[in-house]
């Protein structure tokens, strides 16, 4: 740590005052606006009415029946748990294959390691979009996967894999899995193997190092991925739509749809209101595991 | 609602240099893809006005961008029903195109039509309409009927493509019931919905974007199709037919507009009697593979366009366009498209 001048407040409050800027104006202020919509009444032809209003939070939950009551509606729950539901099913599929992954890069000698987080980070370069539409050619009648398997006979009709919600978990695990790998990767390659060795020496199965030292000492990155994993993919649009054929509505096509096709707004707001909830929540779980972790290792 | 070619989720910004005069600007805001780059060339020669062009990908899109209060703009290309709307919301000026030197010019079919009774307002773009599609080598039905469409056989079960938005879905499940669009009554729209839940199982997808790719690589047979994009696709290779069902298909008709706020009205105005010359419009139609609303571009229409079929609606089929949904019947839309999307 360097140590800083007399007047160091001042310095870092100076110095931080760009990214406060850039958080303030980027994130709080476009929330802060979404909120505000969302209490708004709306205008049929797109845009608000400036009422207060909770009509958009109360249609998420109820809707008036013909007779004007109030009723239970669960279309927008079930939207909302079929999207939290393929979420947590991506983050797993990421990790399945992202921490093995990424072990198998720690285990390499480290001028190979470099070399593969390159490779890694390949996909990057190239539009998501584009890398999601290519899954249509991977997934698709007559595709890479079918045709093969048409021409020798081992199937005699289409697979029908598109359009499932197996393409969207596909896709969405597809899309977001280096993200689960690199985070794994830069806590395995701090883990100090001499601890393995330890544990050998102490008569432990290899499952055993795998459950009780490998993978707890991984846990920060394990913890990293799953939510760099499971955030995005709770919002994601190109992967339901191209993927899922557009079905059944997710939480992103279902704000898309509110803004650009039914013009409600305020409705639309509320929705990315939950979302946002969802998402904090997932983070408060993130910053309640850190803290106990650094309790933990104070104890040791 | 996309039914330009593949149009980008991005708004591009296109900006066509030209020979700049001291003649001014013109901005327009187009779809996407939409504005043919040789006749506005031919626009800058003639009368030395610099064209700028954005775009955009949706009536709601431009809707909310004039109502956000985005000056800038002299010309816009909405459709019918947003025209409608855009009048009622007082977004757009009276620039008295019933007036105009090339107006006579306008077939009588199309002169003062309902969303612009008096012709203050707007002057015509291109035209089309919205159908469905089908594979005539993998497919035994004829395209008839939108029976065909909505209560598929067990052929087309399974390889069944609709589009995105509810706005054409619904107005054709309107037409093969025999309902008025827009419809206030619950108990029609209860019709609706079933008839669009009893489809779902059928359907492979709700997608307006690459139903050509789709219907050439047999994902589907049948797909909600828009008549320009279907020719594409047609001429592209695969044995894909427009079908004119005789309950009607669903028109829609772009118009020229100026905005409030607009600051070369007067160039906006030169642009809008240039677009009803003949010549000019075919030059538009060639680009777009859309039909227009001029008397004598006929003989200046590309060869493949003046004898495509899906640019000639059949005498028999009435095409009934879209209309502006008070938010009532919009509100009904929007439950049953939820409902059958949930």
């Amino acid at each position: 740590m360097i140590s800083l001048p007399r007047n160091s407040r001042t310095r870092t409050w100076l110095g931080l005052a760009p990214a406060w800027l850039v958080i303030g104006v980027f994130m709080l202020v476009p929330i802060a606006l979404m909120a505000v919509i969302s209490f708004l009444e709306a205008n049929p032809y797109g845009g608000v009415h400036f009422n207060f209003s909770t009509d958009a939070y109360v249609q998420i939950a109820f809707e008036y029946d013909l007779e004007d009551n109030l009723v239970f509606n669960p279309i927008y729950i079930n939207i909302i748990l079929r999207s939290v539901g393929l979420s947590i099913l991506a983050t797993v599929v990421c990790l399945v294959i992202g921490f093995p992954v990424a072990y198998f890069i720690t285990l390499q000698p480290p001028s190979k390691r470099n070399f593969y987080i390159y490779l890694i980070t390949i996909p990057f370069w190239t539009n998501l979009l584009i890398r999601t539409f290519s899954w249509i050619l991977i997934l698709g009648r007559n595709g890479v996967i079918e045709t093969p398997l048409l021409l020798t006979g081992v199937i005699d009709d289409s697979l029908n894999m598109m359009y499932t919600n197996g393409a969207i978990t596909v896709g969405l695990a597809y899309s977001y899995l280096p993200l689960m790998i690199l985070p794994i990767y830069a806590s395995l390659e701090r883990l100090d193997f001499r601890l393995v060795e330890a544990a050998s020496d102490l008569y432990a199965h290899r499952l055993e190092i795998m459950t009780k030292v490998i993978i707890p000492l991984s846990m920060p990155g394990i913890v990293a991925g799953c939510m760099l994993v499971y955030i995005p993919s709770l919002g994601a649009f190109i992967a339901p739509d191209l993927l899922g054929g557009g079905k059944r509505l997710l939480l992103g096509s279902l704000v898309q749809f509110q803004f650009a096709t039914a013009r409600n707004w305020p409705f639309g707001a509320a929705i990315a209101m939950v979302l946002l909830a969802f998402v904090v929540v997932a983070l408060m779980i993130y910053a309640r595991s850190a803290r106990k972790r650094a309790l933990i290792e104070g104890d040791l | 609602m996309m039914r330009k070619f593949g149009a980008p989720l991005v708004v591009v910004t296109l900006l066509v240099s030209g020979t700049a005069f001291a003649e001014g600007d013109l901005y327009i805001y187009n779809w996407s893809d939409y504005t043919a780059p040789d006749m506005v060339e031919k626009f800058e020669t003639e009368t030395g006005i610099n064209v700028i062009i954005d775009t955009y990908d949706s009536n709601e899109t431009a809707l909310a961008k004039l109502q956000s209060g985005a000056t800038g703009y002299d010309i816009v290309v909405p459709s019918q029903h947003f025209v409608e709307i855009m009048i009622k919301e007082d977004l757009l000026q009276k620039v008295a195109v019933h007036q105009m030197e090339n107006f006579g010019n306008v077939d009588p079919r199309w002169t003062y039509p309902s969303w612009d009774p008096d012709q203050e307002y707007s002057a015509p773009w291109n035209w089309g309409s919205a159908s469905f599609s089908y594979r005539a080598d993998l497919y035994s039905g004829s395209g008839e009927s939108l029976s065909e469409f909505f209560e598929p056989s067990e052929e087309v079960c399974g390889r069944l493509g609709v589009f995105e938005a509810p706005d054409e879905v619904i107005n054709m499940a309107n037409l093969y019931l025999g309902l008025p669009y827009c419809s206030e009554d619950p108990a029609e729209m209860t019709r609706i919905q079933e008839l669009l839940v009893n489809q779902k199982p059928c359907v492979t997808t709700y997608s307006s974007e690459g139903l050509n790719d789709r219907l050439a690589n047999e994902e589907v047979i049948i797909s909600a199709h828009w008549n320009g994009y279907s020719k594409k696709g047609r001429e592209a290779g695969a044995d894909i037919v427009y079908a004119y069902p005789q309950e009607g298909i669903v028109g829609w008709y772009d118009s020229v507009v100026v905005p409030v706020g607009a600051s070369n009205i007067e160039n906006a105005k030169i642009f809008m009697n240039f677009m009803m010359d003949p010549e000019n419009a075919a030059m538009q139609s060639n680009f777009s593979h859309y039909a227009n609303a001029i008397m004598g571009s006929g003989p200046y229409l590309d060869e493949s366009l003046s004898s495509a079929p899906e640019l000639n609606v059949p005498a028999d089929v009435p095409v009934i366009f879209g209309e502006a949904c008070s938010p009532a019947a919009q509100k009904l839309i929007d439950r049953v498209w939820t409902k059958v999307l949930q």
